[in-house]
């Protein structure tokens, strides 16, 4: 699933934007992300990201979000310039 | 009677929408899970009267963590033939909001929709078409701002249009599209520019600027705490029970012949021939002083702190700062706010430890709230008590029940079984808090903080006085002492408050003045009492929460970790 351009959402600079291809999760785990608005095409914005592998927070939308590391790691982004 | 019940997502304002409609007061605030339980309200619309339940904020009909679970339990065993929904939607997430919507009216329940926070929508650029929603969706939809009341009288005249349309079971992919192809033709955004909230946004969440921040909200919370508590224990209540009741109990013992068992039970015991609010120890002195300018002081101001900094939505932003120590003590950032609730009271926070998702989580973040986080009524006895030797003694008592609370925060995580689930929640939009709804639901808390604790305290006091005469404490105080004595390093006697904590911690602080203890006996002995045993609200709450295997579990470590703390303390002090 992964190409040369797409990277996973902890790796995703603060500040740009990507669109979500993938994420693997528990199959509650990405229930929850869905219901909470993070599918495949959604475009999401990384605000920030604590130190030491800390939550990231993103935006979708009108919605913020924090998400742990690990999670964030788990969902891939297609960057958008 | 028909039943109205508010269901939507988390933090969409469902618990304000109640207070709105039913007059009852509850807590709200600004971030998701405030509301763990249901509450039930009652509210007159046309001449119908109907029972309101205000319900936890769900994402999904699929529940992930016990307020959801709560929620979804609720849908489906209580609602009954022409029992009405209404689905609380935040109009700034229109998108997100109606995936419930549309789950709900799979379920065949008569709905309707409020756009809540209408208007929030002006100042952030959403332009919302609602006739053209309500059409495609078929269930009446209205707009609302429950903060303001705005829309109110509209909701009320329509609740009996509520249908349940006929809408095919979908898949959730299916759900989405529907609901991305309708928002495009309903939904205007316009860009707006950064507001001054959105920069206070990204400060706090700015990896350095956050933390600095931290450190600022922290500082003043504690500053604006203790001016409050202090000056309204230095003007107000000192004032008044110096001067207007203490002139009353003089008369009154002097009616009783300044002594006997019903003076010493009332008035307590007379030193040099005056009452000592702090040492008497009667129920119309001693317990009421404690109780009413001691403590209440501290709690009004805590309270009122607390609410502000719920209602402003910064509670979330800690929780992503916190997120990295919370991990290394098995939980996760979300933690931090029962944590915070339980400095208040340590019954709201056991309570809102249900939006932690395991039941490991809600173990450790509950035993560790009872252990290290001392309730704001014990924190003004102990600052009433030791504040007086300078600040180094109340200092080392906070520093040993933090550290208390991270050494057993780590074994715990190393030694429960299970994993800790990661931070996944919505961040709130900073809002002002509303003056009007601060100043009702710090009014409320302390309402309920009297409510219930000076029955407790003046009836513990009576219990004490009559068993110091039956002299019931020198029996457990000669089984006790070599444990009190031998490790702990204090009087025997210091059993007595030890008992009377598991009624309630702060009067049996107030205990302690009488024993003349040094003030290293002091500060062992403020240690012990916050650690040894929970308070008896906390007990009983835990009980339900945890079940009786894990509170057992809980009540020996903390028997255990206090002896040790006490026993640490008394080597190397």
């Amino acid at each position: 699933m992964t190409t040369h351009n797409h990277k996973t959402l902890a790796a995703l600079a603060s500040g740009k934007e990507g669109k979500v291809v993938a994420f693997e999760c528990g199959q509650g785990m990405s229930c929850r992300l869905e219901s909470m608005g993070i599918r495949i095409g959604s475009v999401i914005k990384k605000m920030s990201a604590q130190s030491m592998r800390g939550p990231v927070t993103v935006k979708i939308g009108n919605t913020s979000l924090a998400l742990g590391h690990g999670i964030a790691s788990k969902i891939t982004v297609e960057p958008l310039q | 009677m028909r039943k109205l019940l508010l269901i939507g997502n988390p933090n969409v304002g469902k618990s304000v929408f109640f207070s709105r409609l039913t007059g009852t007061q509850v807590i709200t605030s600004n971030y998701p899970g405030t509301t763990v339980e249901f509450t039930k309200g009652f509210a007159v619309f046309g001449k119908e009267e109907f029972e309101v339940i205000d319900v936890p904020g769900t994402y999904t009909l699929a529940p992930t963590c016990k307020a959801e679970e709560v929620a979804c339990e609720i849908l489906k065993k209580t609602v009954n033939e022409g029992d009405v929904i209404i689905n609380v939607v935040d109009s700034t997430n229109l998108e997100r909001n109606l995936t419930l919507t549309l789950e709900l009216m799979e379920q065949s329940v008569p709905v309707i929709v409020a756009l809540n926070m209408w208007d929030d929508t002006k100042h952030k650029g959403i332009k919302i078409d609602v006739e053209k929603l309500e059409e495609w969706l078929g269930v009446p939809v209205v707009t609302t701002a429950a903060v303001t009341g705005e829309g109110f009288a509209h909701l009320a005249s329509r609740i009996n249009e509520a249908k349940a349309p006929k809408v095919r079971p979908h898949t959730p992919q299916d759900r989405w599209k529907d609901i991305g192809s309708i928002i495009g033709k309903i939904q205007q955004l316009e860009h707006r520019h950064h507001t001054f909230f959105e920069f206070i946004q990204d400060l706090t969440i700015n990896p350095v600027g956050g933390i600095v921040f931290a450190g600022m909200v922290a500082y003043a919370a504690f500053s604006v705490i203790r001016f409050i508590g202090e000056g309204l224990i230095t003007y107000i209540a000192g004032p008044v029970f110096d001067k207007l009741w203490l002139p009353v109990l003089m008369k009154l013992s002097a009616l009783m012949g300044s002594g006997g068992i019903v003076h010493d039970i009332l008035i307590g015991k007379l030193f040099n021939g005056q009452i000592d609010y702090v040492q008497s120890f009667g129920v119309l002195s001693t317990a009421l002083y404690v109780e009413f300018a001691m403590v209440l002081p501290y709690i009004i101001a805590f309270y009122f702190v607390l609410g502000i900094l719920e209602d402003s939505g910064y509670l979330p932003r800690l929780a992503i700062l916190m997120d990295n120590l919370m991990h290394r003590i098995g939980l996760h950032g979300f933690a931090i706010i029962p944590t915070l609730l339980a400095f208040g009271c340590n019954v709201p926070g056991i309570l809102a430890t249900r939006v932690l998702e395991s039941k490991r989580e809600r173990f450790i973040a509950s035993t560790l709230i009872s252990i290290g986080i001392p309730c704001a009524a014990l924190q003004a006895m102990i600052i009433g008590v030791l504040g007086k030797h300078g600040i180094g003694p109340m200092l080392t008592v906070y520093c040993v029940l933090a550290f208390s609370w991270l050494i057993l925060g780590f074994i715990l995580n190393r030694l429960t079984p299970g994993f800790s689930p990661e931070l996944l929640i919505e961040i709130p939009p900073y809002r002002l808090p509303q003056a009007i709804v601060l100043f009702k639901k710090t009014w409320w808390r302390i309402r309920q903080f009297i409510v219930e604790a000076l029955p407790v305290v003046m009836g513990g006091v009576l219990v004490v006085n009559i068993l110091y005469i039956l002299g019931v404490f020198n029996t457990i105080a000669g089984l006790t002492a070599p444990v009190i004595t031998g490790l702990l390093g204090l009087p025997k006697e210091a059993i007595t408050p030890i008992v009377i904590g598991f009624l309630r911690k702060d009067i049996a602080v107030g205990m302690l003045v009488p024993l003349s203890l040094s003030i290293k006996q002091l500060i062992i002995s403020c240690v012990v009492l916050s650690m040894f045993f929970p308070c008896v609200a906390t007990f009983t709450i835990m009980w339900k929460e945890l079940g009786w295997k894990d509170m057992a579990k809980a009540t020996g470590i903390m028997i255990v970790s206090s002896i040790i703390a006490g026993g640490i303390l008394n080597l190397i002090l």
